[in-house]
């Protein structure tokens, strides 16, 4: 019993701010493009239309750091790299979130060497990370949901 | 066909000392470091080898005592035949005269060889890293060089590793 009942048939809805917020979030999440590696063919593969990130309002790989909200890290970032990424990730504004695609993102990888960044959480704060080498498009798109499950449950008072 | 480069080696082998070897069609001439730009220069302009196709180093340290090799390939392009010329340098300050007055393209190779294996090429014009970042400290393709970045967590010492590992704060 809301005022749905009382309102009638005058198309009203009522719901939480926190929410709409939330939907308005996950439904429009723009990812920059960051592919680094072979990683980067998985996302391509499940932006197309098979997989078709579409589905959850991700048509849009934007080009610009300063349009996007969510920053996929697909494939080994090495040392020399990883000022740029942390430059982009400055770049984009709040609120912002990172995906680590694929082991190498993640820890490393195979590259436990001098010239690979042992996992790009050394660099930016990540929010998921997603296992494989490469990991498949369903896994992807797992971890994008998984990250829209998060943003969900996002509170009005940690918001900055 | 099998022994063309013959009157080229013939010609220099006395005059810059240096040392033939044949392998499965692949010729390789050692030089001695002080007239590899003489023989390149010559092998350019007499025996028409004008172009330098990759210069690069390796280290054969600790099996041999010269322990890098310096090594170049020329191409003759009208008769299709590649000549490998290597120069064996010692580990203790390794210093080679630049080929950048030859061939304006061992700018490059050379800068590279100084990035990865600290081989230091005197007269070239632009002597700076051009793979790693500017400040790193050390020359990575050397074989003392630390193979392994960071121990691999296993569950035994997962929290230690933990602890010594640089996160990224917001």
């Amino acid at each position: 019993m809301g005022i749905e009942q009382k309102a009638g048939d005058m198309g009203i809805i009522t719901t939480t701010l926190e929410q709409v917020v939330g939907f308005a979030r996950t439904n429009s999440m723009w990812p920059v493009l960051f592919g680094l590696a072979c990683c980067a063919l998985e996302m391509m593969a499940a932006q197309a239309a098979n997989y078709d990130l579409s589905r959850f309002g991700m048509e849009l790989n934007r080009a610009s750091p300063r349009q996007s909200d969510l920053m996929i890290v697909a494939g080994r970032v090495s040392q020399k790299m990883a000022p740029v990424l942390r430059h982009l990730y400055d770049q984009m504004p709040d609120p912002k979130w990172v995906i680590a695609m694929g082991d190498c993102a993640s820890c490393g990888g195979i590259f436990n060497n001098y010239a690979i960044v042992q996992g790009v959480d050394e660099v930016v704060p990540v929010d998921i990370y997603v296992a494989g080498c490469p990991p498949r498009p369903e896994g992807l798109i797992h971890g994008i949901i998984t990250l829209h499950e998060k943003v969900k449950q996002e509170k009005l008072t940690r918001w900055s | 066909m099998d022994d063309w480069y013959k009157p080229i080696t013939d010609v220099m082998q006395d005059v810059y000392k240096i040392h033939v070897e044949v392998f499965r069609d692949e010729v390789t001439l050692t030089v001695p470091a002080e007239n590899i730009v003489e023989v390149v220069k010559t092998l350019k302009l007499v025996n028409d080898y004008r172009m330098l196709v990759n210069l690069t180093a390796v280290d054969y340290w600790p099996q041999e005592t010269p322990r890098f090799h310096v090594v170049y390939h020329l191409r003759n392009i009208q008769q299709n035949t590649i000549l490998c010329l290597r120069v064996s340098l010692d580990g203790n300050a390794p210093i080679l005269p630049t080929l950048e007055r030859v061939f304006p393209n061992a700018n490059w190779f050379e800068r590279e060889v100084w990035d990865l294996f600290g081989i230091l090429f005197e007269g070239n014009s632009d002597m700076r890293r051009i793979v790693m970042p500017h400040d790193w400290v050390g020359h990575p393709l050397r074989k003392d060089y630390p193979l392994g970045y960071e121990e691999v967590q296993f569950s035994f010492n997962f929290d230690e590793i933990e602890l010594k590992k640089p996160y990224a704060k917001e």
